[in-house]
């Protein structure tokens, strides 16, 4: 990107882990990336491989007692969140920084209506009273485009779609005007049509608000439409990091290759035998320090025994420098 | 299909066909009744009206007794193979059931065909001692073909069967199911939300729109000039791969209506409030050829001015050789 930009979050050699039956696991295992303000940063990788984790790291929404940041940084406008305190998390979650999770009726209280629910959302964040919060909320409904906002605020979710319920969580995550959006999968359990209609209207309110993205999906198609830089992860760690013009230009890494050839497209021939990542993504448990990518490809776990350094190698493009895996 | 409100058609009046060793696609939104249509082909469902001819024989209304030995020719694949597998069984048991059900084989021939088949997609003869559960999705998938291939079936109804994977996995069942056509000459009803998946695999495409199939044309054909205006509005919202080429969306308001109280006229006219729905109520929207190969809804909401002048010329001039 050229032009001044400035840096609102910036997640710095974070670990986050997880005890679990075979010990403790590093679901994150030192995790570095910069967002910078009104910017779309997208994180994209296979089931497991930490995505979902950095974000709920950041906003401290980790499984408890099981999950635990043991390590790094998340300097959020200058302060730690990682050493940020209980009550002061809970004032920035919901208010500077807003999530969406993939499934809205996760985000929902099927005995509320719509209305309370929003309206809530200011009355704690913002201390509105009662008429005035309700009043905010049905301006809310009005601003992600749900039809009738005054009468769907009497409506409980089980009355809404599903794209009008992920418009209400949206509502909720944009109430208090957020520098900041995280969203995990927020378009996966939607129609095409309606993801599109999703997508559309957060690249709005993001342009009209200003706010920065983290949207967490594991499909590169939303990757490309939606983002500006983009962080790949495998097994715990970021292995590539770049623009997306870049990275869908130019991927470096094995592993970010082996993805965007695995993919059909509308161009690939017909019934051709598509390229195939071999093996499938390891039990954390089951990976030694060094190249992760490595061990999935079947190669000795000697082979490449330290860690990869992760360099940037040419401006903005940061890759995991493995012997085998970077591929320049 | 039954609600305490009456009976629901979730799939209306659909005519397709399939030829041996091809791969029909079936597109549409959650809700337009692709699942209900595809269970209904293998008679996991039994149609309120119509027929289900299996080379040239009706399925549709046959006993359970009489459909039994025609049960081998067509098997179902699903989005979930979890939900299919029994827990309780080890995987030798689950692909070996349908031999059993079936009659066939000794049980030493048993054995050596399921280890055949584990072979055949791609799982280790080791596999077989072991639980469903003990498998990652992808190889799951692997147990539930392996366990439709059995009977050698010769059509294969797949509900969605890569949206639950991982994209690196979802490649290799992927080309997994194009090998195994190839080399049985199975034909494949093949169920999906992915435009993409669903280009890659079919030979032609179907789209549904609640209940209906409103476009049937040759995969090449209808992703190249899609002819009803619901398959120009899901072809576009396709996300594109390019992140320097970030396509127009075709943006359809609101969401697709319930099938307990469908529009009278046409339901696509009906979502996009078009001017002209008032004149499809009663209209025979079914699908007409437009070119060859492509047929398309009868309907003034959804297709061109062109391409609905030339079937109302078309009506005409059948009306008057009559």
């Amino acid at each position: 990107m050229i032009g001044e930009t400035e840096t609102i979050l910036e997640v710095d050699q974070l670990i986050t882990s997880f005890e679990t039956e075979r010990g403790l696991m590093r679901a994150v295992d030192q995790v570095s990336f910069p967002v910078q303000a009104g910017m779309t940063l997208g994180i994209v990788g296979e089931s497991g491989c930490g995505k979902s984790v950095t974000a709920m790291s950041i906003i401290r929404l980790l499984p408890q007692p099981a999950g635990k940041i043991l390590g790094g940084h998340v300097y959020f406008k200058g302060q730690d969140l990682v050493r940020a305190s209980d009550s002061e998390i809970r004032k920035i979650r919901g208010g500077e920084i807003g999530v969406i999770f993939q499934e809205p009726m996760a985000a929902l209280n099927p005995l509320h209506r719509v209305g309370r629910q929003v309206a809530e959302v200011f009355r704690i964040h913002k201390g509105l009273a009662k008429k005035d919060a309700w009043d905010a909320a049905t301006e809310m409904l009005d601003l992600v485009r749900i039809p009738a906002p005054a009468r769907r605020m009497m409506d409980y979710p089980h009355h809404l779609s599903g794209g009008m319920r992920q418009r209400v969580v949206i509502a909720m995550a944009l109430a208090c005007r957020p520098s900041l959006l995280i969203a995990d999968e927020p378009t996966t359990a939607l129609d095409v049509t309606v993801q599109a209609q999703i997508l559309d209207l957060m690249e709005q309110i993001q342009s009209e608000m200003g706010m920065a993205t983290i949207l967490i999906t594991h499909d590169l198609g939303v990757i490309a439409e939606t983002c500006d830089e983009v962080v790949v992860m495998y097994a715990g760690r970021v292995v590539e990091r770049a623009s997306a013009v870049e990275l869908f230009a130019n991927p470096l890494h094995a592993y970010t290759r082996g993805l965007l050839a695995s993919i059909p497209t509308l161009d690939t021939p017909s019934k051709s035998l598509l390229s195939t990542i071999p093996g499938t993504v390891a039990s954390l448990a089951d990976y030694s320090h060094g190249c992760r990518f490595c061990q999935r490809m079947g190669r000795e776990k000697n082979v490449i025994r330290e860690r990869p350094q992760f360099a940037e190698v040419s401006t903005g493009h940061w890759v995991e420098t493995c012997p085998i895996c970077y591929q320049p | 299909m039954l609600r305490a409100t009456g009976a629901v058609r979730a799939v209306d009046g659909v005519s397709l066909e399939i030829a041996p060793g091809e791969t029909l696609g079936l597109v549409g939104e959650s809700g337009c009744g692709k699942s209900t249509l595809g269970k209904a082909i293998v008679r996991l469902i039994k149609p309120t009206e119509g027929r289900i001819l299996f080379e040239g024989r009706d399925i549709s209304h046959v006993s359970q007794r009489a459909l039994q030995p025609l049960r081998r020719n067509f098997q179902m694949i699903f989005q979930d193979p979890a939900e299919s597998l029994d827990p309780r069984m080890s995987v030798r048991a689950i692909i070996e059931e349908p031999f059993i059900i079936h009659g066939l084989g000794s049980r030493a021939e048993r054995i050596q065909w399921v280890d055949d088949l584990l072979d055949r997609v791609g799982l280790p003869s080791s596999s077989a001692e072991r639980y469903s559960f003990e498998f990652s999705g992808g190889q799951r998938q692997r147990i539930g073909i392996a366990r439709a291939l059995a009977l050698k079936p010769k059509l294969m109804v797949c509900d969605e069967p890569v949206s639950a994977l991982d994209v690196s996995v979802q490649s290799q069942i992927l080309n997994l199911l194009v090998e195994l056509q190839r080399d049985f000459g199975l034909s494949y009803l093949f169920i999906a939300h992915d435009l993409s998946v669903v280009k890659h695999v079919s030979d032609r495409v179907a789209v549904m729109y609640l209940g209906k199939v409103v476009e049937v044309a040759s995969a090449e054909s209808i992703y190249r000039d899609p002819r009803h205006a619901y398959t120009k509005a899901l072809l576009s919202a396709i996300p594109s791969h390019d992140p320097t080429a970030r396509r127009e969306r075709i943006l359809l308001e609101g969401d697709v209506p319930s099938p307990i109280d469908p529009p009278e006229g046409s339901a696509f006219g009906h979502r996009i409030n078009h001017p002209r729905y008032a004149e499809t109520i009663g209209l025979d929207l079914g699908l007409r050829q437009v070119a060859p190969g492509h047929q398309v809804a009868a309907d003034p909401c959804c297709i061109s001015d062109e391409d609905w002048g030339k079937i109302r010329q078309d009506e005409l001039r059948g009306e008057g050789d009559s």
